[in-house]
């Protein structure tokens, strides 16, 4: 027997994180969060301790039912499984392919390209146009991709795991001023989405750990 | 995304591999490259996400051209190092003939291309013995001979097994 809440080890502005306080919201699932601040004391994830939770030294990690669980898709494939209500898959082989693929072409195909570690690599006056290209290369595909599979949100009229990629995404795009007139599809899902609770009480703004300059 | 692998199977057209590779098993489920137990599905899940994620993006050809011949290798290198030390830390505690246990799951379909690539980029393989270990023996098997880089309708002859 597990007893406890799951613990979840989040940075406020990683979207990675963010993907997985979106589905916990999402599926109401009561969580603590531990802060672990990427940038400060040059980086808590590279902490002993930390190390020793998730040898990746990245958030987000969750502590759920007596296993320890990184990589934000796999998290959120593990609370599908386990907490099925609400749904964030869909049932049908076909849409759940292609909720996937929406997922990892952000997760996989995006994200890795312009996070903090591979900017830290880059250079200071290199990162900016870096993520923009990352960023932009993706949302061009992605864009097509959405003219075809979306409904209210991006595969369909559900809320799906593609969803709770897409937002974290767009903050970032908007962090490193991508136009996102470009993307019409991309930001009117976005915008559905902004609207729903679990997206905001999981925003970057309200949590544990956001600064207070930027809290909501 | 201008990427492959696209698979297009039962009418409709996938990306993303690991995409592909979950409808399959979805579809096709014998034999099963996931674990029924959802805690081990997330073990394998996690460590395909650490390569197919955390690694590859890092590496691919579209990032390697924006930074340069001359820092191509380095940074190759760098992020396979990342990932493997924390893959081979992980896999102490999952590993049994195969990444997790003794089934062959995604984790393995994932690893092997991966160290090919660690290989490609002149990585120290010798600090990472239990990669390297499953490693060989997933190459025996003969799924991932007849698929092999060398086996190829597109294998240039210089390359080919």
């Amino acid at each position: 027997m597990q007893a406890g809440k799951p613990v979840l080890y989040s940075y406020f502005r990683s979207s990675c994180s963010w993907r997985v306080r979106i589905a916990l919201a999402l599926k109401s699932i009561d969580h603590e969060i531990v802060p672990i601040n990427l940038v400060k004391d040059g980086g808590q994830q590279f902490s002993e301790e930390f190390q020793t939770l998730n040898p990746m030294k990245q958030v987000p990690i969750l502590k759920i039912d007596g296993i320890t669980i990184g990589q934000s898709l796999a998290i959120v494939e593990y609370l599908e499984e386990t907490r099925p209500t609400p749904r964030l898959l869909p049932q049908d082989p076909k849409k759940k392919a292609i909720v996937r693929m929406i997922s990892d072409l952000i997760a996989s195909g995006i994200q890795p390209v312009q996070n903090l570690s591979v900017l830290k690599q880059v250079g200071q006056e290199n990162q900016t146009p870096w993520a923009q290209r990352a960023i932009t290369s993706g949302f061009n595909a992605l864009e097509k991709i959405l003219q075809s599979t979306a409904g209210k949100y991006c595969v369909g009229d559900e809320v799906s795991m593609a969803d709770v990629c897409l937002v974290p995404q767009v903050a970032n795009a908007e962090r490193f001023k991508v136009d996102l007139s470009h993307y019409p599809t991309i930001s009117r899902i976005n915008k559905a989405l902004l609207a729903l609770e679990a997206f905001q009480v999981s925003h970057p703004c309200r949590q544990p750990d956001t600064p207070a300059e930027l809290r909501a | 995304m201008k990427q492959v692998p696209i698979l297009k199977i039962d009418g409709i057209t996938i990306g993303q591999s690991l995409a592909i590779v979950e409808y399959l098993e979805e579809t096709r489920p014998t034999p099963r490259l996931l674990p029924q137990d959802p805690k081990k599905k997330a073990i394998v899940r996690m460590i395909s996400d650490l390569i197919a994620s955390g690694i590859q993006p890092v590496q691919n050809l579209s990032v390697l051209k924006q930074v340069g011949q001359e820092n191509q290798t380095p940074w190759a290198q760098r992020a396979i190092t990342s990932g493997f030390n924390a893959l081979e830390k992980i896999l102490q505690s999952t590993a049994g003939k195969y990444c997790v246990g003794d089934e062959v799951s995604m984790a393995d379909v994932c690893l092997v291309p991966q160290v090919a690539n660690a290989e490609r980029f002149k990585v120290d393989l010798s600090h990472y013995p239990t990669i390297s270990r499953i490693n060989k023996a997933l190459l025996a098997l003969e799924a991932f001979q007849v698929s092999h880089p060398c086996r190829q309708p597109d294998t240039p002859a210089e390359l080919r097994a």
